[in-house]
C-alpha cells in the first residue's frame, strides 16, 4: 500500500487513532521479551559448548556437555525415570480425570458445583507444599495412606514408600494423580458439556447401551480436548521438579534410593546449583527441549490431531 | 472390622435396599450410587487437608499418634497452639533476628506485587492483540505461541548468568521484572476481549476519549471474570513458586515461604508440627483466595481449551 493510497483510506474510515498506539501496548512485551527470552535464548546456545565453574569462569569444551550427559549414567538414570513417570504417571491421569468428569457430568446443579470444588482443590496447592504434606501423609507406621490402607485390607501399615526404590515412583505417581486429578477434570467437564445431546438421544433410541454411546459418540466429540490434556501432562511431567524435590527433602537420599527420584530437571539444577556448572546445564535444557517437542510432535501425529 | 468397613458395607447395604424396592425404575439406585462414588472420592481428595489442618494444631508429642483428631476429651492438653508458637520463635540468621512473619510478608508482597505488574501489562498487550490491526500482529502471535513451545527449564541456567552479571541476584526485580509482560497471560486477555463489541470503542473514540481510557475505563471493566481469573493465577503462582526464589534470593530475611519451609524440613527434621503449622499457614492465603474466585477462575480456564 502506497503512502498516498494509505493517507486516503486513513482520512475517509479511520478514526484519530495514532498508529503507535498498538506498538506502545505490546512494548513491555516486546522489551521483557527481548532481555529475558531472546537473549537468554542466544545464551543458552553459546552456553551450552562451555564448561563454567560458576557464572565466572568458563572454557570451551565444543560438544563435550553432549558426549558427557550421554555417556553419564545418572542421566541415563533420570531420562529412564522420567519417561516412566510421563508413561505411567500420564496413563493414570487420563482416565481419571475423565472418569471424574464423567461421573460428575451426570449429576445436578448446586452438588454438582460442590464436588468440582473438592476434586480441583488440590491443584492450587504450590508442589513444594504438597511435597511437604505427602512426606508425612506416605510415612510408615503413622503415615495417613499405609493407616487407611491397614484399615481397608489389613496390609500396608509399614509400607516405606520413599525409602524403597520400587515404591518410589509409585508414590510420586499418586501424589501427582491427587494434586492434578482434578485440574485436568476440568477440562473434560467442559468438553462434555459439548457433546451434542440430541446425537447420545439418537444412539440411546437405536439401542446403544452406555459403553457404546461413550466409544462411538461421546469419546469422539471430546477427542481434541482429551489431546490437549494428553500433551499438557506430557509436558508437564518432562518438567516435573518440585514435587519429588519436596517429597525426598525429609529423607536421607534427596535423589530417592539408588536415585529412583532423579528427573532430567532435578538433573539439570543439580548441574547448575551443586556442581556450578551452567554449561553443562545448557546443555541438559538443550537436551530436554529436543525430547520434549520430538515427544509433542509423535502425539499430534499418532492422535491425529495435526489433521484437525 | 473397623469403622471403615462398617461404612463401605453400611452404604452398600443402602444401594441394595433401593435397587431392590424399587426394580422397575433403577434411576433411584443409579443415582445413589453415583453420589456414595462421589463422596468416597470426595473424602479421598479432601483427607489431606482435614490432615494437615488437624495436624498444624496437634501437640507435637501426639502429632503422630492420631489419624486426625485425638477423642474430645484428650483436647485439653493435646490440642493447642503449640506448633505455631514453635514456628514464629525468633530465629538468628546471618542477617539478625528473623521471625517467620518476615516470610509471609515477603511472599504477600511478592504475589501482590506481581498480580499488579502482569494484569496491567498482560491486559494492555493483550487489548492491543485483540482490538488493533497493526503490521506484524500475526506474526508477533505467532512467536508467542512459538515461545510458550519452549520449556522454561532451558532458560534456567542462561538466565541466571545473566541476572549475575547484571546484579540482580538477592533482588526482588529478578522475580518480578522478567515475566511482567508474558505470552500466556496477553493470550487469555486477548480471548476475553475478543467479544467487547468493536462500536462500543469505536462509539468512545468519537467522543474524542484517549486509547489509554478506552483500555482502562471501558475494555477492561467488561473482562472482569478475566481479570479475577488471571490474578488468581498469576497470585497463586508467585505464592507457589519455589525454583526462582530459592536460586535467585540470597539473603535469608528476603526469602519466601516455599523456600523457607523446604529448609526447615531438612533442618528440623524431627520437628514435624512446626514445618506442618508453616504448610497450613501458607495453604489458607491460597485457599481464601481460590474459594472467592473459582467460578471465574474454573469458567476462564477451560474457555480457551473448549475453542482451541
Amino acid at each position: 500500500m502506497n503512502p498516498a493510497e494509505n493517507e486516503r483510506v486513513g482520512r475517509r474510515r479511520r478514526s484519530p487513532t495514532p498508529r503507535w498506539t498498538p506498538y506502545l501496548f505490546v512494548a513491555p512485551y516486546i522489551a521483557v521479551t527481548l532481555a529475558f527470552f531472546a537473549y537468554p535464548f542466544a545464551h543458552a546456545i553459546e552456553l551450552a559448548f562451555y564448561q563454567t565453574a560458576g557464572p565466572n569462569a568458563r572454557v570451551w569444551v565444543g560438544l563435550g556437555n553432549f558426549r558427557y550427559i550421554l555417556s553419564d549414567p545418572d542421566f541415563r538414570t533420570a531420562l529412564y525415570n522420567t519417561v516412566v513417570f510421563s508413561v505411567f504417571g500420564t496413563a493414570v491421569m487420563l482416565p481419571s480425570s475423565l472418569g471424574l468428569a464423567l461421573v460428575l457430568n451426570s449429576g445436578r446443579g448446586r452438588m454438582k458445583a460442590w464436588f468440582r470444588l473438592f476434586f480441583f482443590s488440590p491443584s492450587v496447592v504450590g508442589q513444594i507444599f504438597v511435597g511437604i504434606i505427602f512426606a508425612v501423609v506416605l510415612a510408615p507406621d503413622y503415615g495417613l495412606l499405609n493407616r487407611f490402607l491397614q484399615a481397608l485390607v489389613g496390609w500396608g501399615l509399614e509400607t516405606r514408600w520413599l525409602e524403597n526404590s520400587a515404591t518410589v515412583m509409585p508414590a510420586i505417581i499418586i501424589t501427582n494423580l491427587w494434586l492434578y486429578a482434578g485440574f485436568n477434570m476440568v477440562y473434560f467437564l467442559a468438553a462434555l458439556q459439548n457433546v451434542d445431546q440430541n446425537l447420545v438421544e439418537a444412539a440411546r433410541i437405536d439401542g446403544a447401551g452406555c459403553w457404546r454411546v461413550f466409544r462411538h459418540v461421546t469419546l469422539p466429540a471430546i477427542k481434541p480436548v482429551a489431546i490437549f490434556v494428553l500433551l499438557i501432562s506430557t509436558i508437564g511431567s518432562f518438567q516435573l521438579f518440585e514435587l519429588p524435590y519436596a517429597l525426598m527433602r525429609s529423607t536421607t537420599s534427596p535423589y530417592g534410593p539408588n536415585n529412583s527420584a532423579l528427573f532430567i530437571v532435578g538433573y539439570l539444577y543439580d548441574a547448575a546449583y551443586s556442581i556450578g556448572d551452567l554449561g553443562l546445564a545448557s546443555a541438559v535444557g538443550w537436551v530436554l527441549a529436543l525430547i520434549m517437542l520430538t515427544v509433542s510432535l509423535i502425539q499430534l501425529k499418532l492422535t491425529g490431531a495435526a489433521n484437525d | 472390622m473397623n469403622l471403615i468397613h462398617v461404612v463401605l458395607l453400611c452404604a452398600a447395604a443402602v444401594g441394595a435396599l433401593l435397587y431392590a424396592v424399587d426394580r422397575r425404575r433403577p434411576l433411584l439406585a443409579g443415582r445413589y450410587a453415583r453420589l456414595i462414588v462421589l463422596v468416597f472420592l470426595a473424602a479421598g481428595f479432601l483427607a489431606p487437608f482435614a490432615w494437615i489442618t488437624c495436624a498444624a494444631f496437634k501437640d507435637r508429642r501426639v502429632l503422630l499418634e492420631y489419624a486426625f483428631l485425638p477423642p474430645l476429651s484428650a483436647w485439653r492438653e493435646m490440642i493447642n497452639l503449640g506448633n505455631f508458637r514453635k514456628l514464629f520463635e525468633p530465629r538468628t540468621s546471618l542477617q539478625g533476628t528473623i521471625v517467620f512473619w518476615q516470610y509471609i510478608l515477603n511472599s504477600l508482597f511478592l504475589s501482590s506485587a506481581a498480580t499488579v505488574i502482569q494484569v496491567f501489562f498482560c491486559s494492555l498487550g493483550g487489548y492491543a492483540l485483540a482490538k488493533f490491526r497493526f503490521q506484524g500482529r500475526r506474526n508477533l502471535m505467532l512467536f508467542m505461541a512459538g515461545s510458550l513451545m519452549l520449556p522454561s527449564m532451558l532458560f534456567l541456567a542462561p538466565t541466571y548468568d545473566m541476572l549475575v552479571h547484571i546484579g540482580w541476584i538477592d533482588s526482588y526485580a529478578a522475580l518480578l521484572v522478567p515475566s511482567a509482560a508474558n505470552a500466556f497471560g496477553m493470550f487469555l486477555f486477548r480471548q476475553a476481549m475478543l467479544s467487547v463489541p468493536n462500536s462500543l470503542i469505536e462509539a468512545a473514540r468519537v467522543d474524542g476519549a484517549s486509547e489509554f481510557h478506552i483500555y482502562s475505563r471501558i475494555v477492561m471493566p467488561l473482562v472482569q471474570p478475566m481479570t479475577a481469573a488471571f490474578c488468581l493465577i498469576v497470585f497463586m503462582g508467585q505464592w507457589n513458586a519455589f525454583l526462582g526464589p530459592q536460586i535467585y534470593l540470597q539473603s535469608d530475611y528476603k526469602l519466601t515461604v516455599p523456600v523457607i519451609l523446604s529448609q526447615y524440613v531438612s533442618q528440623f527434621q524431627e520437628e514435624y508440627g512446626m514445618f506442618l503449622a508453616g504448610t497450613f499457614l501458607s495453604i489458607v492465603p491460597i485457599a481464601v483466595l481460590f474459594l472467592a474466585l473459582q467460578k471465574e477462575f474454573i469458567s476462564e480456564l477451560t474457555t480457551g481449551a473448549n475453542k482451541g
